[in-house]
C-alpha cells in the first residue's frame, strides 16, 4: 500500500537539500560503524596472523611444560624441576609418537665481537630439528654424535644474523660467545629467531640445571591428537606418582589450544573495543534522533498540508522513518567503507592479513538499520501525531 | 418541493465549536446550520474571527465539531478519527489555502502527485494524472519546476491542481487570492468559475466582496452565527461574463 520506493525517493530528496547538515548528522554513525569495521577486522586479522605463525611450527607439534598449567603460552617453566629426561623417554615409546626431544632453555647473552643480543637459547635432542622441521638456509643441524659428546656447537635462526653480523655474512664455521663461552655455529635455521645447541651443553655449561623445561612431541597422525594428548597425560601422572589430574605438576600445550587461547584474547579485546565503539554508536543515534526532531519541528507546516492532502499517520510515519533509515543506512556504509579502507592501511602497516569478514559488515548494517529505527521512531511518531490543524497554523 | 433537484453535498446542524486553551474556552461557533448542494459555489463571508476558518477546518475534515452533527454526502462525520478523516480529506475534499499551499524543495508535478499517492496510485497512474491536471490549468510546461521558482498566481493554480488531482466533491478555499495582487486575484477567480461551470462544488472563505462577488451564494457569519445564508452584496458583481 505504502509506496517505499517513492519514500526513499522524497527522503533522498530531502537529505539532499541541506547536504551539510546530512553529513553532518550521520557523522557519529560513519566513525562509530568505521571503527566497529576497523576493530572486528583488525581482531580478526592479528587472529589471523597469530593462527599463521602457530601453525608454521606444525599443528602436530605438542609441548609438555613443568608447572600448573593457565600460566599461559609464554610462561618460562624453568623453575619447575618436575620434568626430566625418563619422561622423555618414556613418552617416545607411547603410539602414534613420531620424535621427542628433551629441551633446556634458558636466556642467554650472544656476542660477536662488540655486537651482542640477549636470546633465548634452547638445549635439544637430534630429533628436534624434525619435529620443528627447521629448515637451513646454511649449514645444518647439530649431529647426533655433535650433541651426545656435549660439543660447544650452535645453530641459529636467520632473523638474529644481522644483528649479530651484519648483513650478508656466510656465519657457518665462525665463532659465537654464548655467556662468555666461545660456540661454533654450524648451521642458520630459515626464518627463526632460535639459538639451539646439544642438550647436555646447555645442561651443564650454560644453564647447570638437569631437569627439563619442555619435552616437545611430534605426533604421526593429528586425527588422534585428543588421544594421544591424554595418553601422555596419563603416562605422566602416573610417572609424578599423583591420582588427581588437577594437582598436575606439568602441563600439555597443543597448537590448537593455543589458537584457541589465541582466539579467547582478541576476542575478548574486540568485544572490550566493540563496546567503546558502540558507544560512538549510541551519541550518533543520539545524534540522528536530535536533528530528527529539528526536522519534523520545521516541518511541522509540511506536515499539516500533507494531512489536509490526505497523509494518514502511518504515511507520515513511513517517511520520517525511512528518512533517518536512509540517514543512519548511508553513514553505516560510508563507515563500513572508511573503515575498510582503514583497515588496509594498518593490516599493511601492522604486516597482518587483511580481512573485513562479510559477518562484519552484514552486522554493521544491521546496527545502522537498528540505529535509524530506534532512534528515528520517536521524532517519526511525534510527526505522525501532529494535529493536522495545529500544523498548519504553526508559525 | 424544492426547485433544485441536485444532491445535498454537505450539512451542517447545529454544530459548536469551543476552543480550550488552558483554563480559557472561547466558543468560536454557537450554533451554525446550512446546507450546500452539488455544483454549488459559495463564498461565505464574515469579520476577522467570525469563524470563517473554524467552518473551512470543521467542513474540509481538518478538526471535528464540539457538538451538532457534520453530514457529508449524507454521512454523519462528526465523530471520525483522525485517519478516518484523513481519507475523508484524500478523497472527497480538495484544499486551497492562502499561503503556504506547496511543499518546498519539490517539484510542481510531485507536489500534484501527493494525494494520488496517499490514495495508493501507482507511480505511472500518478504521474498521467498530475500531469493532466497540471494541463487544466495551464502550468504543463512548470511540472519540473521546483516549487519556490514558480510565480504566487502559479503557485495557487498548482494548489488549485492539486486540489483537484483526486477529484473530489468539493474544492475549498481559504482566502485563496489573500496573498494576490487584484489581477492575478480575478484571474484565479475567473478559474474557478471556470472549473465550477463544468461542475465543480466550490466553497471558499474570504473576507472581501470583490472576490465573494465571484460566488453564486454568499453566506456571511457574525460572531460564530449565520448572519444570512444567501446574503446580498452591496457591491455590485462586475464580472459576470
Ligand atoms: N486553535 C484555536 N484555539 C483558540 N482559539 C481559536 C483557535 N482557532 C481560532 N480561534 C478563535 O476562534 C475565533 C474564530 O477564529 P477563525 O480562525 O475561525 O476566524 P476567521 O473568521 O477565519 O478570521 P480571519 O478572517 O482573521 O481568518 C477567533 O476569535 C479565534 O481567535
Ligand atoms: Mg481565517
Amino acid at each position: 500500500m505504502i509506496d517505499i520506493e517513492e519514500l526513499i525517493i522524497l527522503a533522498l530528496e530531502q537529505l539532499r537539500s541541506n547536504v551539510a547538515r546530512t553529513v553532518l548528522t550521520m557523522l557519529g554513525i560513519i566513525i562509530g560503524i568505521g571503527s566497529v569495521i576497523t576493530i572486528m577486522s583488525l581482531g580478526d586479522g592479528s587472529t589471523q596472523s597469530i593462527i599463521d605463525q602457530i601453525s608454521k611450527f606444525g599443528t602436530n607439534v605438542l609441548t609438555v611444560s613443568p608447572g600448573k598449567a593457565g600460566r599461559g603460552p609464554g610462561s618460562s617453566g624453568g623453575i619447575f624441576g618436575t620434568l626430566v629426561e625418563k619422561d622423555a623417554q618414556a613418552v617416545s615409546e607411547l603410539a602414534n609418537i613420531e620424535a621427542v626431544s628433551s629441551v633446556v632453555s634458558g636466556q642467554a647473552t650472544l656476542v660477536n665481537d662488540d655486537q651482542s643480543v640477549s636470546s633465548s637459547v634452547a638445549g635439544v635432542e637430534y630429533a628436534y630439528a624434525q619435529i620443528q622441521s627447521l629448515e637451513f638456509s646454511e649449514g645444518s643441524f647439530l649431529t647426533e654424535s655433535n650433541i651426545n659428546s656435549m660439543t660447544r656447537n650452535v645453530v641459529l635462526g636467520d632473523n638474529l644474523i644481522e644483528d649479530l653480523f651484519g648483513e650478508e655474512a656466510l656465519v657457518v664455521g665462525k665463532k659465537l660467545r654464548i655467556d662468555g663461552k666461545t660456540f661454533k655455529i654450524v648451521g642458520v635455521i630459515k626464518d627463526s629467531g632460535s639459538v639451539v645447541v646439544p642438550l647436555p651443553t646447555a645442561q651443564k655449561l650454560l644453564f647447570g640445571q638437569d631437569h627439563l623445561s619442555s619435552i616437545s612431541i611430534r605426533v604421526i597422525d593429528i586425527e588422534v591428537m585428543d588421544n594421544t594428548l591424554a595418553q601422555v597425560e596419563n603416562l605422566l601422572l602416573e610417572r609424578h606418582g599423583i591420582s588427581n589430574p588437577d594437582d598436575a605438576d606439568f602441563y600439555l600445550t597443543s597448537p590448537q589450544q593455543m589458537i584457541e587461547t589465541v582466539g579467547n584474547m582478541t576476542g575478548t579485546l574486540t568485544a572490550a573495543l566493540s563496546g567503546i565503539a558502540a558507544i560512538s554508536l549510541l551519541v550518533g543515534g543520539i545524534g540522528i534522533m536530535n536533528i530528527m526532531l529539528v526536522t519534523v519541528t520545521e516541518r511541522t507546516k509540511d506536515i499539516g498540508l500533507l494531512k489536509a492532502i490526505g497523509a494518514k499517520r502511518k504515511d507520515i510515519l513511513a517517511q520520517f522513518l525511512i528518512e533517518s533509515l536512509v540517514l543512519t543506512l548511508a553513514g553505516g556504509i560510508i563507515g563500513v567503507i572508511i573503515g575498510g579502507a582503514l583497515t588496509y592501511f594498518a593490516s599493511s602497516a601492522l604486516g597482518i592479513p587483511f580481512i573485513v569478514g562479510l559477518k562484519s559488515i552484514l552486522l554493521a548494517v544491521g546496527v545502522s538499520v537498528g540505529i535509524g529505527i530506534l532512534f528515528g521512531y520517536y521524532p517519526a511518531k511525534k510527526a505522525a501525531e501532529l494535529n493536522p490543524i495545529d500544523a498548519l497554523r504553526y508559525e | 418541493m424544492r426547485k433544485n433537484k441536485r444532491n445535498t453535498l454537505i450539512g451542517f446542524e447545529k454544530i459548536k465549536k469551543t476552543y480550550v486553551t488552558g483554563p480559557v474556552k472561547y466558543q468560536a461557533l454557537r450554533g451554525i446550520d446550512f446546507k450546500i448542494k452539488e455544483g454549488e459555489f459559495v463564498a461565505i463571508i464574515g469579520h476577522s474571527g467570525s469563524g470563517k476558518s473554524t467552518i473551512m477546518n470543521i467542513m474540509g475534515a481538518l478538526d471535528s465539531p464540539t457538538s451538532g452533527k457534520y453530514f457529508l454526502k449524507g454521512k454523519n462525520i462528526s465523530h471520525y478519527n483522525q485517519d478516518e478523516l484523513a481519507e475523508i480529506r484524500n478523497k472527497e475534499i480538495g484544499f486551497v489555502f492562502q499561503s503556504f499551499n506547496l511543499l518546498p524543495r519539490t517539484t510542481v508535478l510531485k507536489n500534484v502527485e501527493r494525494p494520488l499517492l496517499y490514495a495508493g496510485y501507482t507511480k505511472e497512474k500518478r504521474e498521467k494524472r498530475a500531469m493532466k491536471m497540471l494541463k487544466t490549468v495551464g502550468l504543463a510546461d512548470k511540472a519540473t519546476n521546483l516549487s519556490n521558482h514558480i510565480s504566487v498566481g502559479q503557485i495557487q493554480r498548482v494548489a488549485i491542481a492539486r486540489a483537484l488531482v483526486m477529484n473530489p466533491s468539493i474544492l475549498l478555499a481559504d482566502e485563496p487570492t489573500g496573498n494576490l495582487d487584484t489581477k492575478t486575484a480575478h484571474e484565479v477567480m475567473k478559474f474557478l468559475v471556470d472549473l465550477n461551470k463544468k461542475g465543480s462544488t466550490i466553497i471558499l472563505i474570504t473576507h472581501e466582496d470583490d472576490i465573494a462577488a465571484f460566488a453564486k451564494r454568499v453566506i456571511k457569519i457574525t460572531d460564530g452565527l449565520i448572519e444570512s445564508s444567501n446574503y446580498k452584496l452591496k457591491t455590485a458583481r462586475f464580472i459576470k461574463e
